[in-house]
């Protein structure tokens, strides 16, 4: 710090403290500004998932701007007259030429549709997984559930986005979309041709859908979902994250590094390395090639088509839903389409959107809860989501059961068969398998907890029995059992969790640790079994990793199990 | 914040600053702060947002091994971005210019194919090590503190009083009392609600008008012709095969609906065939029309597999029995595909004997009473 003049007590001497302070003498922004840089996040892999979204999203602003400078999203036809010399003289939409040109005549033009297309997939794919350890941890629960209501939109908002985008090339395989989604608006009950006729602006196909796609992909979602993830943000920022349970953590604090600089190194860093990903795949794995498959025409097809995966479940369970139209006195009908392809994902979406209130209802527990759960410890949600999983996971494979058939060479029919009987079948015995792996678990932890850790130590006793040593984690009553009880945190299962085993010493070709150095300081942290040797019977009680480093919050332990 | 009994504002009407923004300067004078050391303003900062510092694990000291080692893969990392964000720029800016073409040419140059994968392995490796890099720098060289912020309940304070305010402007609007204007008020919003609504009753057309769904181009007299406009004699086809027709009219290869399979039939197919119900006299010969649009989800249904009569739409996997009037044997589709009737004109090409006799293309609701 540099010395002070007498003027004012505390005044900058700096330039940039001086900066600051005509800044803040303007904005008021200081206090808004400091408890911001302190606002302390928790530390976790899976509360990075969201945060993929969320750059996904970032990019693809950004790519999908730049695309809008050239792409023209008009069914006008033309004779394309550009490079690429396979479809020169062909007659096809303004829409498919111009995405051509970004193809063919923009430089690096190929690379930004291919990275905006990558860019969209891992979106909904973070989504999806996003969304998964919510639900599997709990965090959905009271007062985090207009959180997941939002965040369920965004989903449902992420898969239109992608289907409007995906349409617009107006190539063979999104006009065949395209063809499907005529069909499903047209399968409406009472109002599908007048809903055709007002999306389409008259039969199919017509002269608008392109142009009006366009403006829904880039003006009116991408605003919504700008809107609903400021949205999501805030409401995140004052409820402040959740954590799991672990040493010090409690319902009413968050333990965890600061905003500034740790934390936002970190997610700074991980924005780069998202970007990083998107464009490698971007420019070295080829996706949607629209000059292979031509310009739209109706009376065409493409084999294997298939949409992006996030629509493939729709198109599985398209594919599954038996032929069965409902005829209505006064020869009206219900199309067959109707159910697989609007009811069945409204009431997916629907039971999606009301799970916090449902299993409110059912649990009656109404507590606001800021410590997440283990998946274990809630059998009955887990095994909920499993059966959801397998549910979702058979109409996926279904919506590629052409492919399958094809490589695997087995019939079509009974692809489609199996995909109709597993769909009934298999969640319901996902549910009982998750059932029985979460209590055995539980028992596990629980087993753990009252006996000790299993040492590998076999000890012979005086008249000759042989036992096993275990070691306790926690105090012990007179019969030896452990009186720890669980916490709904991690519990060791393995000697070295538990600081039995030295840490490595740093280096890759040479150490760069000094090995003594670090057999001290181990010793004092009390982490190694030559640490103990001194003063510790193997079975006695005594935590080896008491007085451990607080910094890792009880990570000495940390098992994967 | 202190509690004063003048009004207006809390100086009490005195042309006084109020009390400072945001921050306990009553607590802590200019003096004391700048008596504080810069970590200790750092804590006592964090102290009033709610943050205890627990424990700060120092990076590594300096000067050390582990850090001079941290230190280079840091550097290196960020290093290593630049000079992939250059060759990204050399690649982007060199095509054409001291490099090679970049763009597409009927053969495909070397360079040409390279272009993209480079400028996505440059861009992206450049991108992934700087954020490599960052992740590198707070691991390895920052501090690693680990802090307890608090977390706070609504406060009932703020509950009790924002009600009162709400409540007090809504009951001083006398609302509750003065039903006359609620209603109105009520009315108003329906009203006005559904004026901003109704522009978009643009978008509404009706579609019965004219029939589009249940007609196609073809009618009697108009010739089967193939995408390039060529028009189809019965000798043409070998038998088992087929062709994709369309109306001879202005922009008919560019039909949504009128997409048509011709089919020969093989001999033993001509015996099994079984056409629906009073259509046994739209086949000519063993020629048959069938719609291409598929009844489920309108895709082209454009596999023929001619050992066993099937037809297969490749969307959704139905599949249509020529022998059987194009009947649905499997997977979801729910009609058969309709039937062109066809003859042969003076000049012996294919024509139509007239349009569908119904709607092609998929199922809607009132489709049966058009």
């Amino acid at each position: 710090m540099a010395a002070r003049t007498a003027t004012a007590p505390g005044a900058p001497t700096t330039k940039l403290g001086k900066a600051g302070y005509e800044i803040d003498d303007r904005l008021i922004v200081a206090g808004p500004v400091r408890r911001t840089l302190n606002k302390v996040f928790p530390d976790h892999w899976s509360f990075l998932l969201g945060e993929i979204a969320l750059y996904c999203f970032i990019i693809l602003l950004l790519s999908g701007t730049y695309l809008t400078f050239f792409f023209q999203a008009s069914m006008t036809e033309i004779i394309y007259d550009g490079s690429y010399d396979p479809l020169r003289g062909q007659e096809m939409s303004i829409a498919y030429a111009s995405t051509l040109d970004i193809s063919f005549d923009v430089r690096g033009g190929l690379f930004m549709r291919q990275l905006h297309h990558w860019a969209a997939l891992l979106f909904v794919a973070s989504i999806v997984v996003h969304l998964l350890r919510i639900f599997f941890t709990g965090a959905f629960r009271r007062p985090r559930e207009t959180n997941w209501i939002i965040g369920v939109v965004l989903l449902i908002l992420a898969l239109l986005e992608g289907a409007t985008g995906y349409t617009l090339p107006d190539d063979l395989l999104s006009g065949t979309g395209l063809r499907i989604i005529s069909a499903i608006i047209l399968a409406i009950p009472v109002i599908g041709t007048w809903a055709h006729w007002a999306v389409f602006n008259g039969d199919f196909v017509g002269t608008e859908i392109i142009g009006r796609f366009y403006i829904v992909h880039v003006l009116l979602i991408p605003a919504i979902l700008l809107a609903l993830i400021a949205a999501h943000l805030l409401i995140l920022v004052k409820q402040k994250h959740t954590q799991f349970p672990g040493p010090g953590r409690t319902e009413h604090n968050v333990v965890g590094n600061r905003l500034f600089p740790t934390f936002a190194g970190k997610a700074t860093g991980l924005l780069f390395v998202v970007f990083g990903v998107c464009a490698a795949l971007g420019g070295l794995v080829q996706i949607n090639p629209v000059w292979l498959w031509g310009p739209y025409n109706p009376a065409m097809v493409s084999a294997a088509s298939q949409p992006d995966w996030y629509v493939m479940f729709l198109d599985g369970s398209t594919r599954l839903f038996p032929a069965w139209d409902i005829n209505l006195p006064g020869d009206y009908t219900i199309p067959a389409l109707f159910w697989p392809t609007l009811v069945l994902p409204g009431i997916l979406f629907t039971l999606l959107l009301l799970y916090p209130v449902i299993e409110r209802k059912l649990t009656g527990d109404t507590v606001s809860h800021h410590l997440l759960q283990r998946p274990r410890d809630v059998p009955v949600r887990t095994s909920l989501g499993m059966m959801a999983i397998a549910f979702y996971l058979v109409l996926l494979i279904s919506g590629g059961n052409d492919v399958v058939a094809d490589k695997f060479d087995i019939s079509l029919n009974a692809m489609t068969w199996a995909g109709r009987i597993g769909l009934v079948l298999l969640p319901p015995i996902a549910y009982v398998i998750t059932y029985r792996i979460c209590l055995g678990l539980q028992q596990h932890d629980r087993e753990v907890l009252e006996h000790g850790i299993e040492t590998g130590v076999i000890r012979r006793l005086p008249h000759g029995e042989f036992i096993e040593v275990h070691q306790p984690i926690g105090p012990v009553d007179e019969h030896g059992h452990g009186q720890l009880a669980y916490g709904g945190a991690p519990v060791p299962k393995k000697m070295n969790q538990v600081g039995a085993a030295r840490r490595a010493i740093r280096g890759f070709f040479s150490p760069v640790e000094e090995p003594t150095a670090v057999e001290i300081d181990q010793r004092a942290e009390g982490r190694g079994l030559s640490a103990g040797e001194s003063d510790r019977e193997l079975t006695t009680s005594g935590r080896p990793s008491e007085g451990g480093r607080p910094s890792d919050g009880g990570r000495p332990q940390d098992p994967r199990d | 914040m202190s509690t004063r009994e003048t009004r207006p504002g809390s100086t009490g009407g005195e042309a006084t600053p109020g009390p400072l923004h945001g921050g306990p300067d009553e607590d802590y004078t200019p003096e004391q702060l700048a008596a504080m050391r810069r970590e200790e303003l750092d804590l006592l900062g964090a102290r009033y947002d709610g943050v205890e510092i627990l424990h700060v694990d120092p990076g590594p000291e300096p000067g050390s091994a582990t850090e001079k080692r941290a230190v280079r893969q840091v550097g290196w990392t960020f290093a290593l971005a630049g000079v992939f964000a250059f060759l990204f720029l050399v690649v982007y800016v060199g095509s054409g210019w001291f490099l090679p073409e970049w763009s597409w040419a009927e053969e495909g140059t070397a360079w040409s194919a390279l272009f993209t994968p480079l400028l996505g392995l440059f861009m992206g490796l450049s991108l992934a090590l700087v954020g490599a890099g960052l992740v590198l720098y707070t691991k390895k060289l920052l501090p690693h503190e680990t802090a307890v912020q608090d977390k706070h309940d609504g406060s009932h304070f703020d509950r009790v009083t924002t009600g009162a305010t709400l409540v007090g402007g809504y009951h001083n609007s006398g609302l509750p009392r003065r039903k006359l204007i609620t209603r109105s008020l009520g009315f108003m919003g329906v009203g006005v609600g559904v004026m901003l609504l109704a522009p978009l009753g643009g978008l509404i057309k009706n579609p019965n008008t004219g029939n589009p769904l249940g007609r196609t181009s073809w009618a009697e007299g108009v010739r089967l012709v193939r995408i390039d406009g060529s028009p189809v004699r019965p000798g043409d086809q070998e038998p088992g095969s087929l062709e994709t027709v369309f109306p001879a009219v202005p922009g008919g290869n560019f039909e949504s609906d009128a997409a048509t399979m011709l089919i020969r039939l093989r001999p033993e197919q001509v015996l099994q065939d079984e056409p629906r119900e009073g259509q046994a006299d739209f086949s000519y010969g063993d020629y048959v029309a069938y719609s291409k649009i598929c009844t489920h989800a309108g895709c082209p249904v454009s596999l023929y597999e001619q050992e066993t009569s099937r037809l297969l739409c490749p969307c959704h996997q139905s599949q249509f029995d020529v022998t059987q009037g194009a009947k649905p044997i499997f997977g979801p589709a729910t009609r058969s595909l309709p039937q062109l009737p066809i003859t042969v004109d003076d000049e012996g090409f294919f024509v139509a004997r007239s349009d569908y006799i119904e709607a092609v293309g998929p199922t809607y609701w009132n489709r049966e009473r058009i």
